[in-house]
C-alpha cells in the first residue's frame, strides 16, 4: 500500500444556512480496516457519509470545508456515481434491490456483462445482449463470498430480508476496484446469527484489504467487530479510539456525554406511585420508519414519563399507536377502561390527547386563526363551542374568543392576538398553540411527541416549563417523547429507552451517561457484563 | 403439478375473462356468419396490432399506458402529407413515409419524455392531456401552416376556395401508398398458415438440435402445429376461414415488432428499462440515468406509433385529417388491457390477444346490438362505453392490488 490511510477526512464543517451540521471533523480509515462510525441522531454520522458520496444534498447548499484523500491523494468526489467509480461502495439500511429481479439481476444491475451484436456495433453498447451465463457466474463467485448458498436465479421478491442484506454487500463486493465500504445500520434487520453470520463476513471482506466504515448503534457488535472507532457528538469529533484502547462503557458515555446544564430545573420528588392511568401490553405499531414490536409498560398518575431512544427505533410509534393514528395492535387500559385501537376518536373520547411531532403536518392548520385551531379537535370530537340552531349548528364565536384568550395567557403565546394566523407564528409559539389545542380537549392524560424539535433554545425552555406547570399544578400525567436526552432528564420522573421497537429499561433520571447509552444501543445496562446480547 | 386456483386465476385476469364472454354473448347474437367474422378481424389485427405493440416498451419502463401515442400517429400523417405532395407512391412512398416519421416522432417523443419526467407518477394522465394539447398545434399546422404559409400543389390536398389541408387524406390516388405493404403479399389463410409453420418448425428443430431449447418445449410446439395443420383440413373449419386473405407481409412486420419487443428487453438498456420500471430511487442509486431511460423509453414508443399509424392508413386507404389520430391511444391502450396486461406489465402475448379480444368486439357488438335492442347504435354506444370503462377498470384493480396486502400491524412486522 502506497498511502497509510485509504481515505481521510480532514477539518471537515459543512453548515446548512445559520445550522452548523459538522465541525472540524476528521475521520481517517486505514486499508483493510473496519472503522466504526458512532454517534446519536443529529451527531453528523449522515452528513458526513453525504459528503463522502457527493450526495447532490451537499453541492446544493454551498458544498463543505476540509478536504477528502483517497489513498493520500486529495480528490474532489462530485456525485454518489463518481464515488463509485472512485471504489467507494455503500450497504445501504433500505435495501437498493429491485424485487421483479433475481439474485443475478440485481448484483449485476447497471454492470451488466454484454455481448456485442450486430446491431451495437452500429448503435452503441446500449443494445449489446446480456450475457446471463456470465452474469450469473460472476454472482455466484460474490455470493459465496459473503457465504451465501442461495440460487442465483432466484428472485428477490418473497427472499428473508436478512438474505436481503446479503445480496447487496455482494452486490459491492462484485463491484471491480472497490476499496471501502460503508455500512450503514446493517444489522438493524438481521436475526442475532444472521448479525454474527456478517460481522465474520466483514471480517473477510476486511481481510482481503477492503476498508469498511462500519455505522450502528449496536455497541457489542462494534466491540465484536472494529479495529478503530470514531464518535462524533453534535456534529463535532470527540475522540477516536483503537477497540483495545477502549470498553463498551466508555464508548456509551463518550456517545452520549454531557450536554450543558439543564434547561429547567425541577423539585427533585418521590415518582408518584399513584393507580395506572396507562397500561399497555403488548403494543405493536405499523407506523413506518418507527415500527413498534411488543411493547408492555405502566404509566402511573400524575408522573411525567419520558419516551428516549434513536431515531428509527420505534419511540414515536408508541404515543401514535395508541391514538391509532398508525396501524396498532396490543392491550391499552386507559384508567382502567379498555381502549379499543383502530380509530383515533375512540382515544380522543377516553380523554387523551396528543400533541403530534408533526406540528406543520397533522398538528396545525396553518392558515387559520389561532383560535380556530385551539378549539378544532374539541369542536369535531366532542361537539363543543357550537350553537345548535335547529338541524344547523354554528360556532360559537364567543366562547371560542374566551377559551382561546385563556390559552394565550395561560401559556404565554406571543401573538398579535387570538385571529392572527397559525402560519406567521415562531416555531415555539406553534407549539404552544398545539399544546393548547390538546388542552381545549379536557385531556386527562397528555402525549407529547418532540415537543421542542426545531424551535430554539428559549422557547424550548418555555414548552418544558409549560409542561411541568400543567403535572404539577393540575396533576395531568403526562408522556413525553424526545430525542433529546438532556431534556427528558431534567422535566421526567421515569425514563423509558426503546431500541429496535421494543423497550430496553425504565432508567431514573439521575442513572449515568454510559447507563443510557448503553441501552440506547439495546444493551440492558447490568446486563452488558454478562457478555449478552438482550434478548 | 401446482394447484391451479380459479379464483385467483379470475382475480387476476377478470379483464379477460369478462372480455371473453362479453364476445362470446355478442357473437352469438350477432347473427354474422364465422367466415365473415374472421375477414373482418384479420383485417382490423393486420392494421391495429402494430401501434398496440407499441405500448409495451413505456409499460415496462414504468410509465404506464402511453397515451401520447396520438401524437406519434400526428407525426405519420405530417409524413403521409409530405410523400403525397411530393408524389411518391406506393411501397417507395409508404417507405419514405416511415423513413420522414422517425426524425418527427423522435423529436416529439423527446419532448413529451421531457415533459413527463417533470410529472413522475402522473404519466398517464399527462399523457393524455398532452394528447389533446397537440392536437391542438396539429390543427393549427394543418389548417394555417401547411397549404397558406407552405403552399401544397398536389391535387385533393387543398381544396379550392377553402383553407388549410383538405378534410380526408385520400391515399387510394395514384399519387398515394394504399396497399403499399398489405398489397405485397395476399396469401389465403390456410397457405399462410403452412408457410409460418414450415418456417416456425424449421426453427423450433434448429434450435432443439443446438440445444438452446427444451425437449418438451419443442416437442408441445410441434404437436400443437401438426394439430392446427390438421384442422384445417376439415371442412368445417377451413371454412372459416376461406374469405380470409392474409396481407402477409404486414404480419410480417408485426411479427418483426414482437421480436423486436423481447430483443431490447435483453439488452442493457431493456434492462435499464425494468430496473427503472420497478424503482426509479434504486436504479438511480445503481447509476442509472432515470431520465434519459425514461425519454428513451418514449421516444422508441412515439416512432414504433408512428409506424404503427402508417400501416393503419396505407390499408384504410384513407384518413380523416383532423381526427385519425384522436382515438388511438384511447384504442390501444383499452386493447392491451384486455389481453390481460397492467399499467405496470406487459408482453407480447398480451397485447396480440388483447388486440384479438377487443376488435373482435368491434366487429360483433354493433350487429349483436342490432339483434338485440333493435338498434346499431345501440352496440356502437357499448363498444365505445366498454373500452373507456377497462380502461377504469384496470386503473381501479391496480390500486386494489395495493390494498389486498394490508395486514395487521404485528403481522406486517413479524413477516
Amino acid at each position: 500500500m502506497s498511502a497509510e490511510y485509504v481515505l481521510q477526512m480532514n477539518h471537515i464543517s459543512k453548515r446548512y444556512g445559520e445550522n452548523t451540521v459538522l465541525n472540524d471533523v476528521t475521520l481517517q480509515v486505514r486499508p483493510g480496516e473496519i472503522h466504526a462510525l458512532l454517534g446519536e441522531n443529529g451527531a453528523g454520522k449522515s452528513t458526513l457519509m453525504n459528503v463522502l458520496f457527493g450526495m447532490p444534498v451537499i453541492h446544493a447548499t454551498g458544498g463543505f470545508d476540509g478536504e477528502v484523500l483517497l489513498d493520500g491523494e486529495k480528490t474532489s468526489i462530485t456525485s454518489p456515481h463518481d464515488a463509485m467509480l472512485k471504489g467507494i461502495g455503500m450497504v445501504h439500511q433500505e435495501f437498493m434491490l429491485l424485487p421483479g429481479f433475481t439474485v443475478t439481476e440485481n448484483i449485476k444491475l447497471n454492470r451488466e456483462v454484454t455481448n456485442r451484436n450486430f446491431v451495437s456495433r452500429l448503435m452503441g453498447k446500449n443494445l449489446e445482449t446480456l450475457d446471463m451465463k456470465a452474469m450469473s457466474s460472476a454472482a455466484r463467485k460474490a455470493l459465496d463470498s459473503v457465504g451465501m448458498s442461495i440460487d442465483e436465479y432466484t428472485r428477490v421478491e418473497g427472499m428473508p430480508v436478512g438474505y436481503m442484506q446479503f445480496v447487496e454487500i455482494a452486490r459491492e463486493i462484485d463491484k471491480t476496484g472497490i476499496k471501502l465500504l460503508v455500512f450503514d445500520e446493517p444489522t438493524a434487520v438481521l436475526t442475532e446469527s444472521e448479525a454474527t453470520q456478517l460481522v465474520s463476513v466483514m471480517k473477510e471482506i476486511a481481510k482481503s484489504g477492503i476498508a469498511i466504515i462500519f455505522i450502528t448503534h449496536r455497541l457489542d457488535e462494534v466491540m465484536a467487530a472494529a479495529d478503530a472507532i470514531t464518535i462524533l457528538r453534535d456534529g463535532r469529533l470527540v475522540t477516536c479510539r483503537a477497540k483495545q484502547d477502549t470498553s463498551i462503557v466508555e464508548l456509551a458515555e463518550l456517545m452520549i456525554g454531557r450536554k450543558g446544564e439543564a434547561m429547567v430545573s425541577t423539585e427533585p420528588r418521590e415518582v408518584p406511585q399513584g393507580n395506572v392511568a396507562l397500561k399497555v401490553c403488548d403494543l405493536w405499531v405499523n407506523m413506518p420508519g418507527e415500527e413498534v414490536k411488543g411493547v408492555s409498560f405502566d404509566v402511573h398518575e400524575g408522573e411525567i414519563l419520558g419516551i428516549g431512544g434513536l431515531a428509527g427505533q420505534g419511540k414515536l410509534g408508541i404515543p401514535n399507536g395508541v391514538m391509532s393514528l398508525y396501524d396498532a395492535m396490543g392491550d391499552v387500559e386507559i384508567f382502567g377502561e379498555k381502549l379499543k385501537l383502530g380509530n383515533a376518536s375512540n382515544a380522543l373520547n377516553a380523554g387523551i390527547a396528543m400533541v403530534s411531532e408533526d406540528r406543520k403536518g397533522v398538528g396545525l392548520l396553518l392558515d387559520q386563526s389561532i383560535e380556530d385551531n385551539i378549539v378544532f379537535t374539541a369542536m369535531q370530537i366532542h361537539g363543543e363551542y357550537l350553537r345548535k340552531i335547529g338541524p344547523f349548528t354554528q360556532k360559537n364565536d364567543k366562547e371560542i374568543r374566551d377559551v382561546a384568550n385563556k390559552m394565550i395567557a395561560d401559556l404565554d403565546i406571543r401573538c398579535f392576538g387570538p385571529t392572527q394566523h397559525a402560519g406567521t407564528l415562531s416555531g415555539g409559539n406553534q407549539q404552544k398553540v398545539c399544546i393548547a389545542r390538546a388542552l381545549a380537549m379536557k385531556p386527562r392524560f397528555l402525549f407529547v411527541s418532540e415537543p421542542t424539535r426545531g424551535i430554539d433554545i428559549g422557547a424550548k425552555k418555555l414548552v418544558l416549563e409549560t409542561l411541568v406547570r400543567l403535572n404539577r399544578e393540575q396533576g395531568m400525567t403526562i408522556v413525553m417523547v424526545s430525542s433529546e436526552l438532556q431534556e427528558l432528564r431534567s422535566i421526567s420522573d421515569r425514563i423509558m429507552i426503546v431500541s429496535e421497537g421494543q423497550l430496553v429499561d425504565i432508567l431514573p433520571p439521575g442513572a449515568s451517561d454510559a447507563d443510557f447509552g448503553l441501552a440506547m444501543s439495546g444493551i440492558k445496562p447490568g446486563e452488558h457484563k454478562k457478555g449478552g446480547d438482550a434478548p | 403439478m401446482r394447484k391451479f386456483d380459479w379464483r385467483t386465476f379470475l382475480r387476476n385476469n377478470a379483464v379477460t375473462v369478462m372480455f371473453v364472454l362479453l364476445c362470446a354473448v355478442c357473437l352469438l347474437y350477432s347473427g354474422q356468419s364465422a367466415s365473415f367474422v374472421m375477414y373482418e378481424l384479420f383485417g382490423r389485427l393486420s392494421r391495429n396490432a402494430f401501434i398496440v405493440l407499441a405500448l409495451i416498451i413505456p409499460i415496462v419502463a414504468g410509465m404506464g399506458i402511453n397515451f401520447a401515442i396520438t401524437i406519434g400517429a400526428m407525426a405519420a400523417q405530417i409524413a403521409v402529407l409530405w410523400v403525397i405532395e411530393w408524389g411518391v407512391s406506393g411501397l417507395p412512398g409508404m417507405a419514405l413515409a416511415a423513413l420522414l416519421t422517425v426524425p418527427i416522432a423522435a423529436f416529439f417523443g423527446y419532448l413529451i419524455g421531457k415533459l413527463l419526467n417533470k410529472m413522475k407518477g402522473q404519466e398517464m394522465i399527462g399523457g393524455l392531456i398532452l394528447g389533446y394539447f397537440a392536437n391542438g398545434l396539429y390543427q393549427l399546422l394543418f389548417l394555417f401552416i401547411f397549404g397558406n404559409l407552405i403552399p401544397l400543389k398536389a391535387p385533393g390536398l387543398v381544396i379550392k376556395g377553402s383553407t388549410g389541408v383538405a378534410n380526408t387524406i385520400d391515399l387510394s390516388t395514384e399519387r398515394g401508398f394504399k396497399y403499399a405493404l398489405d398489397g405485397l403479399l395476399q396469401l389465403p389463410f390456410v397457405q399462410a398458415m403452412y408457410i409460418l409453420f414450415a418456417v416456425l418448425a424449421v426453427v423450433t428443430v434448429v434450435l432443439l438440435l443446438l440445444k438452446k431449447m427444451k425437449p418438451v418445449k419443442g416437442a408441445i410446439y410441434l404437436i400443437v402445429m401438426a394439430a392446427c395443420v390438421g384442422l384445417v383440413q376439415i371442412p368445417a373449419v377451413a371454412d372459416i376461414f376461406s374469405m380470409v386473405k392474409v396481407p402477409t407481409v404486414t404480419f410480417l412486420v408485426v411479427g418483426v415488432l414482437c421480436l423486436f419487443n423481447t430483443a431490447l428487453l435483453r439488452t442493457r438498456i431493456g434492462q435499464q428499462f425494468r430496473a427503472v420500471g420497478q424503482n426509479r430511487t434504486v436504479a438511480n442509486a445503481s447509476g442509472i440515468n432515470v431520465d434519459k431511460v425514461r425519454v428513451i423509453a418514449i421516444m422508441i414508443s412515439t416512432v414504433l406509433a408512428g409506424w404503427g399509424q402508417l400501416i393503419f392508413v396505407q390499408n384504410m386507404g384513407s384518413f380523416q385529417t383532423y381526427g385519425a389520430h384522436e382515438q388511438v391511444g384511447l384504442y390501444a391502450g383499452a386493447a392491451i388491457l384486455v389481453g390481460g396486461a397492467s399499467i405496470r406489465k406487459a408482453t407480447n402475448g398480451q397485447a396480440l390477444l388483447g388486440c384479438v379480444l377487443f376488435h373482435l368486439l368491434f366487429i360483433v357488438a354493433p350487429a349483436a346490438g342490432k339483434n338485440l335492442f333493435g338498434d346499431a347504435a345501440i352496440g356502437e354506444y357499448f363498444r365505445v362505453f366498454i373500452s373507456y370503462g377497462v380502461i377504469a377498470l384496470a386503473l381501479v384493480m391496480h390500486a386494489w392490488s395495493g390494498v389486498q396486502k394490508k395486514k395487521n400491524a404485528k403481522e406486517a412486522l413479524t413477516t
